[in-house]
């Protein structure tokens, strides 16, 4: 088991490695949209230096004249001593601006995980064991729907009901007009009331292959032959199902969701560009549209970390809750 | 496909062995239509696709309209024509060879206000006389007109000279006089009810209080407008419509401004613009959009553009993810460990920031839209074969130890035959079931693009990009028939592919079946 971490621990390493280098070398192939936008602005103003000579300066204090493979290098070199250097976009440091951000992304995401697994387990047994009645139907279908409804159309028609032709919630930003008058209570919910809508989009959004992994799963139990045997010994069927085969469904939903926690930092991309959250999907979006090459860079090896504790935590959680499974 | 399935379902023949259905024989691939088709959804979302495939590739052709025709519309703005004044202030016409500067037109009006009939500036004496209501004529000590002052004006006739100042004088003292005739430069005149002059039989001017200024350059107004207009205010209308000698009707608009005095009148002018945001009508059932584009028809070529992306992608993905994940698992080894540390770190980078990058770059460079949706497509492919590769990999690890692969290899097959003539038909199943999901959330994923401004451009149209639409929110507010549409579009073709692919799912794989 611990050989086994280690290995895995190892391996993420290399692909980390490799990862940020074809990310770094993608960035960087790309035409620097930002520095020549800043040295466009600087050439611009009385009595400046000319165009050609601002790039090559701005280029030079960004590390930005150094060939691919060497920059890549320094910029290792400077992550993994946890040296993130500064956001172009916002001027401040880039680790500094992810702790900003990043507290309300973790909320809405672990808000709606919860939310998803309140919702989508329950309905997923439920279709698991009427299988083929309407409720299954019901059930199968609005997950499905769930899946296929493209966020921005989804997000879009929840801000025109409700905020538009209800009133109820604000359609963008994280805080109201009158914010600051209020005090810490009225503070508080009135973040609250605008992560409503956000909040409910991504579990909509997400909550369907929920459901539909824990049908499947529990259907996959079902048919298992100690499931038949359970039946055979005259047991209940309540117990049955919510005894014998709904913890042997737990195994893989385990597994999934202790692989999806990483994920609660990563943030909702276009769920919080819709509704100009700011958390770390929105702040990154903004980053990545100017070209901010520190604060992209940054964002895209957190995600690729993310992913890669998550794959590992849910390997882990595998073998450590299914004991017929054995890492080697 | 069949033939394909014929090693796949050796299960389904025994499965069918314990059914009654065993009396009626049936093929493997006859078995999974006969499943696929029990499935209500499946069987549901099979209509919805072929109704959006019917819409999108065949409707096209079926409208009279192109993708990016433009329709225009006339609508009527208000434009300002021309000012009209009541002359209330005195104006001056000073004889021929004559001076009358502001300082005697002051002295002037300050004898007028203190009733005086003279008065004398440097030496000079000058009488004034009243030859009709508010009108007046000043002369020198020795008798010659100097000059008149009056309100009402003579214009000149359209396409006639400025009359000269006798005729002036002379009309203006028959006009306040109640006249109908006078002569001056040897010339005879006449003055009708109306306040026109007219020598022999031609109106060369006439008399009016109403000042009329064209607020535009190049308009001039006509005698007969301008009666009209006097008509309008005295009877005090709002509105009224004039035809023009070329038989042209407009309406016009008036309005009285009480601080300025003046009359502003405004043309209701037709322009021809784009019908930008229609409402739905007879002609476009779905509105136009901000471009003045059929909103029916952009949906069809934006379905178009949406599908074909779609189906690319999934295709690059497909062949890439086949190839690879075959040669891996086939081989084993080093070169599955390769491959499966490629596809480690494939499946590691973040798709969505790197194309919203990638996209934000094209911005950047200006890259031809059409090029664009190629790069798109290339981008979207290349990044989302891995999970391909793995089930196709996972797949071939366990049937490469099974007999008819010994048999293959005791036959001297070649491997790239044996890989992918007699192991990849047997994942098939699988692949049709993946790629038909994955072709949802690909169009999912490029629909989010374009939305984002990053996808498909302008003359191009997807459902995403037309959706795009709502970042303007009084659109989103407003017109509704611009994007719900779109997004039903996007929803059935979506929810189709999800519901074929899970029914697909169950026929393929008996063993959820109770």
């Amino acid at each position: 088991m611990k050989n086994y971490i280690i290995k895995r621990i190892i391996f993420s390493v290399f692909i980390l490695f490799f990862v940020t280098l074809i990310i770094y070398t993608l960035i960087r192939c790309l035409p620097a949209s930002y520095v020549e936008t800043m040295a466009m602005q600087l050439s611009t103003k009385p009595g400046a230096k000319p165009y050609e000579e601002w790039v090559a300066q701005l280029n030079a204090s960004y590390g930005l004249d150094q060939p691919i493979i060497i920059g890549y290098f320094h910029w290792l070199a400077d992550f993994a001593q946890g040296n993130f250097g500064d956001s172009w976009r916002f001027t401040v440091p880039v680790i500094q601006k992810f702790k900003e951000v990043i507290g309300v992304s973790f909320v809405m995401g672990a808000i709606s995980l919860v939310l998803e697994l309140v919702i989508a387990i329950p309905l997923g047994v439920i279709a698991a064991t009427k299988q083929y009645s309407k409720a299954d139907y019901a059930i199968s279908a609005s997950a499905l729907v769930g899946i296929s409804l493209p966020t921005f159309f989804f997000a879009t028609i929840l801000k025109l009901i409700f905020s538009v032709k209800l009133g109820w919630f604000d359609t963008h930003g994280m805080v109201g007009r009158n914010y600051a008058q209020l005090d810490a209570m009225g503070k508080f919910l009135d973040q609250a009331n605008h992560l409503v809508l956000p909040i409910a989009t991504l579990t909509i959004v997400s909550v369907g292959s929920l459901m539909r992994y824990t049908r499947t799963n529990m259907l996959e139990v079902l048919n298992a032959d100690y499931i038949r045997t359970a039946r055979a010994k005259g047991l209940s069927e309540g117990r049955v199902i919510y005894h014998h085969a709904f913890r042997n469904t737990l195994i893989p939903l385990v597994t999934i969701v202790g692989g999806s926690l990483p994920g609660l930092f990563s943030g909702a991309l276009i769920t919080e560009t819709l509704f100009s959250i700011p958390g770390i999907g929105f702040t990154s979006y903004q980053s990545m549209t100017a070209g901010d090459i520190p604060f992209t860079m940054f964002y895209l090896s957190f995600i690729a970390l993310l992913t890669l504790a998550g794959n590992l935590i849910s390997d882990i959680l595998y073998a450590v809750v299914d004991p017929r499974v054995r890492l080697s | 496909m069949s033939e394909e399935l014929k090693n796949t379902n050796q299960t389904e023949e025994q499965y069918s062995l314990n059914d009654d259905r065993r009396v009626k024989v049936l093929s493997p691939g006859a078995l999974v239509v006969k499943r696929f088709f029990r499935n209500r959804l499946a069987v549901l979302g099979l209509i919805m696709l072929i109704v959006m495939f019917v819409f999108s590739f065949v409707g096209g052709f079926v409208m009279p309209y192109g993708q990016a025709e433009q329709f225009y519309t006339v609508t009527y703005l208000d434009k300002e024509y021309v000012g009209v004044t009541r002359n209330d202030e005195l104006r001056y016409a000073v004889a021929d060879g004559q001076e009358f500067g502001t300082i005697l037109q002051a002295q002037f009006l300050l004898a007028l206000g203190k009733g005086k009939t003279e008065y004398s500036y440097k030496g000079e004496d000058y009488t004034l006389t009243e030859e009709g209501a508010d009108f007046y004529s000043i002369s020198k000590a020795d008798g010659t007109v100097l000059a008149i002052a009056y309100k009402d004006i003579v214009n000149a006739a359209d396409g006639m000279e400025d009359p000269a100042f006798a005729v002036k004088y002379e009309a203006l003292k028959a006009y306040a006089n109640g006249g109908t005739s006078f002569s001056a430069d040897g010339g005879d005149y006449t003055l009708d009810e109306e306040g026109n002059i007219l020598s022999d039989g031609t109106v060369i001017g006439y008399i009016s209080r109403f000042v009329v200024a064209p607020k535009e350059n190049g308009v001039t107004i006509t005698r007969d407008f301008k009666e009209k207009l006097q008509e309008a205010l005295e009877d005090d209308i709002t509105e009224f419509a004039y035809t023009d000698e070329e038989g042209v009707e407009s309406t016009y608009k008036v309005s009285y401004d009480a601080t300025a005095k003046v009359w502003s009148v405004q043309q209701k002018t037709p322009s021809y613009v784009y019908d930008t945001y229609g409402q739905p009508s007879m002609k476009h059932p779905l509105g136009t959009d901000k471009n003045g584009m059929d909103m029916l028809v952009r949906l069809m070529y934006g379905g178009r553009v949406s599908l074909v992306i779609g189906f690319i992608v999934v295709a690059i993905e497909t062949v890439i993810g086949v190839i690879l994940g075959g040669i891996s698992g086939y081989f084993g080894k080093w070169v599955d460990n390769l491959i499966m540390r490629i596809v480690d770190i494939f499946y590691c980078i973040p798709s969505m920031p790197v194309i919203i990058i990638l996209g934000a770059a094209m911005d950047n460079m200006r890259v031809d839209p059409q090029i664009r949706m190629l790069y798109l497509m290339l981008i979207l492919g290349f990044l989302g074969w891995p999970g391909i590769a793995r089930l196709v990999r996972g797949q071939i690890l366990s049937l490469r130890e099974q007999e008819f692969m010994t048999a293959t290899e005791a036959c001297g097959i070649r491997v790239s035959r044996r890989i992918f003539r007699h192991l990849i038909p047997n994942v098939i199943p699988q692949l049709i079931v993946t790629c038909t999901m994955g072709l949802g959330s690909t169009i999912i994923m490029e629909a989010t693009l374009s939305f984002l401004g990053l996808g498909v451009k302008f003359p191009f149209a997807s459902w995403g990009s037309i959706i795009s639409d709502v970042n303007n929110s009084y659109v989103m507010t407003t017109f509704w028939f611009i994007w719900i549409p779109a997004g039903i579009c996007l929803l059935i073709a979506v929810l189709g592919f999800n519901f074929v692919g899970d029914g697909l799912r169950d026929a393929f794989d008996p063993k959820m079946k109770r």
